[in-house]
């Protein structure tokens, strides 16, 4: 078996790295594949709380590297699911705790035991993004509809390309399909158009990913709400699959309807 | 753009102005040029020009703009006539 490795990045920090994470691991779980995923974010760990895990941490990605541990000990089951893992970050360290090459060896060893092994980077562009950068297959970068998101997407998408990882699949996340209409908010095709890379996934603005991650417990586990739809799909399509994407338009009003029937659409 | 939209007018809505600065603020990211850089461009390129035809330097409009992850750099340089010494 030689498991995919797949990092989640985005290059600004709060845009949905470490809920995307936590719900496509968990999704991937969902569908029988044996996943792992890996706090990169070292002295900044937050993955585990997202998880809900972060009462059974004793060894983390630092005790691996170091080899205080064994590779085993720092795997956290997840016993909501069959297959799923979690590798935290230590919490008292820093970057440099860690270089990109115990990244590489670290996934190959876990590529002959998981299906995925999923990568949660840090935000910014310094050495904790190229320690999570460094062992990936793929890598989806995941924005919110906001320039200054956007305009750092742009800025990884470009240092991917420069180490011939890039150019990466795109989350839209936090989507408010309301303000898209009203006009007061960057639409998939403008965010898509100005980035100029493939589409793998958009997440609506939803409630449930706050509360689902106030309790641990990610959306996925817990809810057939929109997000947690997005998350399912977007594992299906690193799955392989051909998923259509979803349809995020609010209900229409009569004078919208109205201009539809208009522009003949 | 449809019949209610030119109505209503979607041009100015805060979603289009995030677009178009988007658009411009990534090209200069991209092309990493600065923009005293671009001015000094302008001029060295209006002098190399000059050299050969006469050039109206005021008029002189470079651009960046991008297609796709590619960048370009635009130069449109209104002549007001060839020099006879060019050939």
């Amino acid at each position: 078996m030689a498991g995919k490795v797949v990092t989640i990045t985005s290059g600004k920090g709060g845009v949905g790295k470490t809920t995307t994470t936590a719900n496509l691991s968990a999704a991937l779980a969902i569908a029988g594949k044996k996943v792992v995923a890996i706090d990169a974010d070292i002295g900044l760990r937050n993955l585990d709380v997202v998880m809900g895990l972060e009462n059974r941490i004793v060894y983390d990605l630092v005790d691996v590297v170091e080899g205080t541990c064994r590779l085993k000990q720092a795997l956290i089951r997840d016993k909501r699911v069959e297959g799923l893992y979690l590798i935290p970050a230590a919490q008292t360290r820093d970057k440099t705790a860690v270089s990109p090459e115990d990244m590489i060896a670290l996934c190959d060893e876990l590529r002959q035991e998981f299906d995925f092994i999923l990568i949660d980077s840090p935000a910014g562009i310094e050495q904790g993004f190229k320690n999570a950068m460094s062992p990936a297959d793929r890598v989806l970068i995941v924005t919110t509809p906001e320039i200054s998101a956007v305009r750092d997407a742009d800025r990884i998408i470009g240092l991917l390309e420069a180490a011939g990882k890039g150019p990466g699949d795109l989350i839209i996340n936090r989507l408010r399909a309301d303000m898209v209409q009203r006009g007061d908010m960057l639409d998939i095709s403008d965010v898509v158009d100005v980035l100029a890379i493939k589409l793998i996934g958009v997440i609506p603005d939803d409630e449930s990913i706050i509360i689902s991650t106030n309790k641990g417990v990610p959306v996925i586990f817990e809810n057939n709400s929109r997000a947690s739809t997005a998350f399912k799909n977007i594992s299906r399509r690193l799955n392989g699959e051909d998923v259509p994407f979803l349809n995020l338009q609010p209900e229409a009003s009569f004078f919208q309807k109205l201009a539809r029937f208009w522009n003949g659409g | 753009m449809g019949f209610f939209d030119k109505i209503f007018g979607s041009g100015n809505k805060s979603g289009n102005v995030a677009k178009e600065r988007l658009q411009v603020v990534l090209v200069h990211d991209r092309i990493k040029l600065p923009p005293h850089v671009m001015d000094q461009l302008r001029a060295e390129l209006a002098a190399v020009i000059s050299k050969y035809v006469d050039v109206d330097p005021g008029g002189i409009d470079i651009s960046l703009s991008k297609q796709a992850r590619q960048s370009r750099l635009v130069a449109d340089v209104p002549l007001t006539g060839a020099k006879s010494e060019a050939h």
